[in-house]
């Protein structure tokens, strides 16, 4: 199987006309092969964009994407646990499960776990595909050593693989805003402030060195996730899907480095160089697949 | 060396001297009542009796210390004139006393005011709680120091007591005075 | 009104024991290792130490509750399934798991011993917990703190298992579970590995005129004047910058503990089964102080008294207490 590129679902509150400039784009250009719709963050935002699902969902087909829905990755109020159910029941689209409420609803129908959901080891993973799940989004904390040993026993169950490989890394999510809380409000009252900051809002230490970035609910790294090091081993671990978090940067570019660097047709080197030069606004980190700290760059140059 | 001689000098109180409800901060004018006797010497044969009592009574505690029972703890009673170096190693136990302008290499520092280092010793005072209120600063190698807190709190029974005990009455007659002074302070 | 279980923190056998005799009804510990999620130094059972606490406590008819609640990585199941083999040769009375490999593997192997889930699984939801309940017979779910008195009232009526709530200690309001902020700085894992802001990696740093910084890893996480009360030194109660809010601020949230005690007849008229409280890396003093507190304010509900518990403050972090999420959604 050739592997695969896909685009997660977008986690920041971009306007309708952001969205859908954006998902024109992909459908038109970028190579990838999945797109993940849906809001994952916060059940606030979903009224914005919902009416546009079918048309985005629709030229993205066109364009030759596969198209999943995301599921929201926090579900406490009933207007959630109802948005989650109306998802359960969706037909035409495969769906990306992101809380286990919908594992509920999910009952003898076949579903994508989402890589908010907790899927750490080859046990959990083989109760659930029992369950029905046919593919695995794996929480980018987790070492390639690991990573290792669950693709080899997605392989033996006939599932598929995938883990980020660019962009911000979620690191948690809250009950509370934190961007409202920045901004002297809270969630009920909050004004969208989330829209300000389209690649979330920094957090920087009080002596003033970057840390992390807050996005509504959930915070994340500050450094972007660059895997491009290590797609060569990944590709030997049996990884089938490759997943970028879409940013403000030049999503097709960066999709473009990646599909080329997976191919083998551009080296690491110059791919590595060529993501340098989109003039990122963060370091790289690829600390979590190594296993050791998240945010640090462990220097992966190839022998070759 | 009578034994309520001895027991002043380990808990660095000279009764003689005693206010009826002693200061303990270290600001007060009353610190020099805290002085223990000089030289420090005298108070280090008092230390080592002290700690292989602890170490004989509860030799399991020296498991929770993993790693760190070579680590060298500066003890820090902020409000006497000297600190205690503690080496929990069983096989080469070591507590001595040092003048605070000496004082020697270590790998953590705990200081507090004396009373509630003795309490935190015994697990009659929560060490997180003084924290909190900034009356416990922990400098140094973080994780020997809760190491030592978990392997001190899961000692049952009061190490104080042990200690004052081995002075006789005299001993359980201070460590009660001393016990009243910081209920007095608490409820303040 | 039912009695409700009074359920104790126990980092250490003695904690333990000074949490039967202070009148807990249950206590939930952990073994070692990273198969709990107060994996740290110094604190836990090893399998001797938990057959002579388990004994005791049985002694004392109270029951034990052994947290298994981390996420086993891939390859290292096996450690896991031992502690579970272990807990059920020792004879616990529960396992609070939060994977759900861990929760199959009790539920086929040891279908005799209680399933509590764990609040580390983070199942908010009715649907959630009805999950677990349905593929594992989970027994009785921990909930997250971030439900208020009336929420928790309809959760009972709509799910088939017992509610355990906590009511004093820690105020977290990241989802647990799905942290991994911890691994970010330090590359140990809170799921994985249990741990949480390892003291390995904290350096405390005090100047001359008394201020204190608090490091984790190489990232300042705070920085206390010398009259300002202090927290722990984990990433979400600690203060930052941002160029929407003037100065340092905490962003997540502020020190400051979970003190229930005047909510407890809504509680337990709510139909909350047991309560809970946090702190197995806390004193056996904390323990003593508060399970009394407690188990005094428990007894005099159900003799148609009033709770009263004061005095608890100095153990609160940060010196302060809150009623939380309990009481109502202006937190969030």
């Amino acid at each position: 199987m050739k592997t695969q590129l896909t685009i997660a679902p977008i986690l920041f509150h971009w306007s309708p006309e952001q969205k859908l400039d954006f998902y024109a784009r992909i459908a038109d250009e970028a190579p990838v092969d999945v797109v993940y719709l849906g809001e994952v963050i916060c059940s606030k935002r979903t009224p914005f964009f919902e009416k546009h699902y079918d048309e985005v969902a629709e030229r993205l087909t066109r364009g030759g994407k596969k198209v999943v829905f995301s599921t929201l990755s926090e579900v406490m109020l009933k207007r959630e646990r109802n948005m989650v159910a109306g998802f359960c029941e969706l037909e035409d689209y495969e769906l990306e499960v992101n809380d286990s409420s919908a594992l509920w609803h999910l009952e003898g129908k076949s579903y994508r776990i989402g890589s908010l959901m907790n899927v750490y080891n080859e046990d959990t993973m083989t109760y659930l595909v029992g369950k029905g799940a046919t593919h695995f989004s794996l929480p980018s904390e987790m070492p390639g050593d690991s990573v290792a040993v669950l693709a080899a026993r997605a392989k033996e169950l006939g599932v598929t693989t995938e883990v980020q490989v660019f962009g911000r890394a979620s690191l948690a999510l809250s009950a509370r805003c934190y961007h409202a809380r920045a901004h002297g409000r809270i969630k009920d009252n909050c004004q969208f402030v989330c829209e300000q900051d389209p690649d979330g809002m920094p957090l920087n230490t009080v002596d003033k060195q970057e840390f992390l970035t807050v996005n509504g609910i959930q915070t994340l790294s500050q450094s972007y996730l660059n895997l491009l090091g290590d797609l060569a081993g990944m590709q030997e671990m049996g990884i089938t899907h490759y997943r970028l978090v879409p940013h403000t940067q030049d999503m097709v570019a960066v999709a473009n480095i990646f599909r080329n660097a997976l191919d083998g047709t551009v080296s690491v080197e110059e791919s590595m160089q060529d993501l340098s030069d989109l003039d990122i606004p963060a370091p790289f980190s690829n600390g979590f697949w190594h296993g050791q700290p998240g945010h640090q760059w462990i220097d992966q140059t190839p022998t070759t | 060396m009578s034994n309520l001689a001895e027991f002043k000098a380990a808990i660095g109180q000279d009764m003689t001297h005693t206010n009826p409800t002693p200061e303990i901060s270290a600001s007060s004018p009353h610190l020099a009542r805290w002085m223990p006797p000089a030289p420090l010497f005298m108070l280090q044969p008092i230390l080592r009796r002290i700690v292989k009592r602890v170490a004989r009574e509860n030799p399991d505690m020296f498991g929770r210390l993993g790693p760190h029972y070579k680590a060298n703890f500066v003890i820090d009673p902020m409000n006497l004139p000297f600190v205690l170096l503690l080496r929990p190693d069983p096989d080469n136990l070591f507590l001595r006393a040092y003048r605070r302008r000496d004082l020697p290499d270590h790998d953590a520092k705990i200081s507090g005011k004396f009373l509630d280092l003795l309490m935190l010793v015994d697990g009659d005072v929560d060490g997180d709680a003084l924290f909190f209120a900034r009356e416990l600063t922990i400098t140094g190698n973080t994780e020997a120091v809760v190491c030592l807190r978990n392997a001190l709190d899961d000692v049952d029974g009061s190490i104080a007591s042990d200690v004052a005990n081995m002075f006789g009455p005299v001993g359980r007659t201070t460590l009660s005075a001393l016990r009243r002074a910081k209920q007095r302070q608490t409820s303040n | 009104m039912n009695r409700p279980e009074l359920v104790c923190p126990a980092g250490t056998p003695s904690a333990m024991r000074t949490a039967v005799d202070a009148g807990a009804d249950a206590v939930y510990c952990g073994f070692q290792n990273a198969t709990n999620a107060r994996n740290f130094p110094g604190l836990n059972f090893t399998i001797p130490e938990l057959e002579k606490s388990v004994a005791h406590a049985h002694a004392g008819d109270t029951k034990v509750l052994l947290a298994v609640n981390t996420f086993p990585p891939a390859g290292k199941v096996n450690l896991w399934k031992e502690a579970v083999d272990e807990g059920a040769r020792i004879g616990v009375d529960a396992f609070i798991v939060a994977d759900i490999g861990v929760a199959d593997y009790i539920h086929k192997n040891h279908p005799e011993i209680r399933l509590h889930l764990s609040v580390q699984a983070a199942a908010s939801t009715p649907e959630a917990i009805k999950f677990y309940c349905r593929e594992f017979n989970v027994k009785r779910v921990v909930l997250p703190r971030i439900l208020t008195v009336p929420e928790i009232k309809n959760m009972a009526d709509e799910i088939p298992c017992e509610i355990e709530t906590f009511i004093f200690g820690n105020h977290g309001l990241m989802v647990e579970g799905r942290c991994s902020l911890t691994n970010y700085i330090t590359g140990l894992s809170t799921n994985m590995d249990g741990v949480c802001s390892p003291a390995a990696d904290v350096q405390y740093i005090k100047d001359d005129a008394g201020n204190m910084t608090t490091k984790l890893g190489e990232f300042t996480i705070d920085c206390f004047s010398c009259d300002e009360n202090a927290g722990y030194p984990t990433i979400c109660k600690g203060r930052y910058l941002t160029p929407a809010h003037d100065g340092a601020y905490y962003a997540f949230e502020e020190p400051i503990s979970l003190n229930l005690s005047t909510l407890l007849p809504d509680l337990m008229a709510a139909g909350v089964t047991a309560l809970k409280i946090e702190g197995r890396q806390r004193s056996r003093a904390y323990v003593k102080s508060v399970v009394s507190a407690y188990r005094k304010a428990v007894d005099s509900i159900m003799a148609g008294g009033e709770p009263e518990i004061s005095g608890l403050l100095a153990l609160t972090e940060g010196q302060k207490e809150t009623q939380g999420a309990f009481k109502s959604k202006t937190w969030r």
